[in-house]
């Protein structure tokens, strides 16, 4: 099948596929979540895949993400390689516990590993009000043993799956709704992985680095479009896995510029923008040209309202604002 | 109560092997207080003083292959695994050769060779990770069973409930117990829980359950025996409720104050070894200079042990850094 013909693939059908390709690769592969079986799941990714698996890789489990979880690391540890999936990522909060006391301090504290992924629907833009468009990535990101990913194309986002899916550790897969039917691209037909730890320059540009994850990096690059028909070259780097961070990829970016510019939809305090403004003044100060700014939400829960979200969420424009006033030093 | 004959269910190996489990949990356990009040073991200190029976019990009803995810009293169980007890003094004294090579401290002790789900202290944590262990040999056809429980105040907790919900939905191998030692740190069960009998919640997830005297280390086996064959038919999970006093404090630290006199009088005659001892006696199967022989053969093993301990080398420092990740080759591809 050559280009032309070859069907485009969307950032949801993209995460089905990984599923669907590691199911029958990898018997131990299974899921549970709620809704997952029959219904497909809320958002549909696992459709037809009860049909195809069976109840027994297939689980509806009761209303009990805490409960599932801590399955999910039992079965990991007894082999098998379960992908759970949160209905929406601000649900985590229920097995927090679970995820941040027993998976991620597992193998550092007896040895014992435990292979599982969460799949974390986050983000906002689609009306869900304070409990169905939360970006929780920043509690995990301060719990040391779990790997964080998050992917803003198709080709990412089944590749970073089935990288989660293979890797001997909890991976929280952070997959943004916003972008479950936005985008599409055509992918490769073999098998293959986006490794964990390894950003991506999704535009080059000499002037300013723009680093961000997730949905933030289809408006970085809009940003970015605008900005070079003021002269302004921006470099933005996306960051694929924030846990481990590629700081190979976002120094090398930063040293070039000199400036850099974090953009994420999460709460501003405390996000991941502030640890990596802290990590570029320690081991980038000698190369920056200006202050790190940041382009995040406003402290607050998100607003369900349409013009309360509109405001709560960054926009292209907020990143353009930071570049020109970054690009004046 | 169910009353058990116990001379026609358990045979006469299984019986002095309890006995001399029981034996080596005190001994080992009563080593440990005395490191802890020397200042020789730094942390908490979590005893089954009193509560030997139930561990003992149980983990000898199991087989090689299955899997405990234990509470935080229950050496027996550990010793009944394989962890020595050179082991356990290695771990309380934050030695490299303990089970968690000194990342984690006393009963926290892991190791999925020996079937051993390390414990956690947000208690009843556990349970949901016991039931996703079932859930995996469920999944793949095997004959395996998980027993793993809380103490009273862990079914407080909702991951109890949440444990306890699923493995009954899906009919899991997987036995809960609750030891009812009748106080949580210093709460006690009136405080605890609205209903007397912790069995009771079992109801609220049509799962079967028994009240078992956790005094009576043939009791329990028993009753271990009974769950763990029911859950391994595919008949899915049972609650046991050990009844049973703890009759230290929470940690060694702790002189438990609260906790009347009389109720820790009236339980030391219903300790678990003298009970022990007792049956054995009636039963003929041994005589005092059986229980002679088997205190001076656990001291000479916890001497041997603590030496093993003491002459271990602490962690470095820089250890701190190793696993916190684990990396590919220590997963099956």
């Amino acid at each position: 099948m050559n280009s032309a013909t070859a069907t485009e693939v969307t950032y949801l059908e993209a995460i089905s596929q990984a599923l669907d390709e590691e199911m029958t690769r990898d018997e131990r592969v299974f899921l549970m979540g709620e809704d997952i079986g029959a219904y497909g799941g809320a958002f549909k990714i696992t459709e037809g895949f009860l049909e195809k698996y069976g109840e027994w890789r297939v689980l509806d489990t009761p209303l009990s993400e805490s409960g599932f979880v801590g399955a999910a690391i039992g079965a990991a540890m007894m082999g098998l390689r379960p992908v759970v999936e949160m209905q929406f990522a601000d649900f985590i909060s229920c097995a927090f516990d679970q995820i941040t006391e027993v998976a991620a301090k597992n193998h550092y504290r007896w040895g014992a590993p435990v292979p599982m992924v969460i799949r974390a629907p986050f983000g906002g833009g689609v009306h869900g009000g304070p409990f169905h468009s939360e970006c929780p990535e920043g509690w995990f990101f301060h719990s040391p043993g779990l790997k964080l990913v998050a992917p803003s194309t198709p080709y990412d986002a089944k590749g970073l799956l089935k990288a989660a899916i293979r890797d001997p550790n909890p991976v929280i897969y952070f997959e943004h709704k916003f972008l479950y039917r936005r985008i599409k691209e055509v992918l490769p037909r073999e098998d293959y992985i986006v490794p964990i730890g390894k950003a991506a320059i999704r535009r080059p540009g000499n002037d300013i680095s723009v680093i961000t994850y997730g949905a933030m990096v289809h408006l970085a690059l809009e940003a970015a479009q605008q900005l070079a028909a003021e002269g302004i070259e921006v470099e933005v780097v996306d960051l694929r896995s924030l846990m481990p961070l590629d700081k190979d990829t976002i120094y090398g970016s930063v040293r070039k510029t000199g400036k850099a510019i974090m953009v994420h939809e999460d709460n501003k305090t405390g996000g991941i923008g502030a640890e990596l403004a802290a990590l570029l003044t320690e081991d980038c100060f000698d190369s920056l040209d200006g202050p790190i700014l940041r382009v995040a939400a406003p402290d607050t829960p998100v607003p369900f309202s349409t013009p309360l979200e509109e405001f709560f969420l960054p926009k292209a424009s907020d990143i353009v604002a930071a570049a020109r006033k970054l690009a004046a030093y | 109560m169910d009353r058990v004959d116990v001379a026609n269910d358990i045979k006469r190996a299984e019986w002095l092997q309890m006995y001399y489990y029981l034996r080596l949990t005190r001994s080992l356990e009563d080593r440990i207080s005395a490191l802890y009040r020397q200042g020789r073991i730094v942390g908490g200190c979590y005893t089954s003083h009193g509560m030997e029976a139930i561990a003992v019990g149980y983990a000898s009803a199991l087989e090689r292959d299955d899997v405990i995810a234990p509470f935080h009293r229950d050496m027996g169980a550990f010793l009944i695994r394989g962890i020595t007890p050179g082991e356990v003094l290695a771990q309380y004294l934050g030695k490299r050769t303990g089970p968690t090579k000194g990342k984690d401290g006393n009963v926290h002790m892991g190791d999925l060779k020996r079937g051993i789900i390390g414990f956690v202290s947000h208690l009843a944590d556990n349970l949901p990770v016991a039931t996703g262990a079932a859930l995996a040999f469920k999944i793949r056809g095997e004959r395996r069973v998980v027993f793993t429980g809380t103490g009273d105040g862990g079914t407080s907790r909702g991951d109890f409930h949440e444990a306890m919900n699923f493995a009954s939905v899906r009919k899991l191998p997987v036995v809960f117990f609750c030891n009812n030692n009748q106080y949580a740190y210093s709460t006690p069960t009136r405080l605890q829980m609205a209903i007397a009998d912790v069995v009771d919640r079992a109801k609220a997830y049509g799962m079967p359950g028994e009240i078992v005297d956790g005094n009576d280390v043939a009791a329990v086996f028993l009753a271990a025996k009974r769950a763990i064959a029911r859950a391994r038919a595919g008949e899915g999970p049972t609650f046991l409720e050990f009844k049973t006093m703890r009759m230290h404090g929470h940690s060694e630290h702790d002189a438990a104050k609260y906790v009347p006199r009389e109720l820790l009088e009236e339980w030391k005659k219903k300790d678990p070894i003298l009970r022990a001892e007792q049956r054995l006696l009636e039963l003929g199967y041994a005589d005092e200079a059986h229980f002679r022989d088997v205190g001076l053969r656990v001291q000479k093993e916890i001497d041997a042990a603590l030496e093993f301990a003491e002459q271990s080398p602490l962690p470095e420092g820089r250890e701190v850094l190793e696993g916190v990740f684990a990396n590919p080759d220590e997963v099956e591809p």
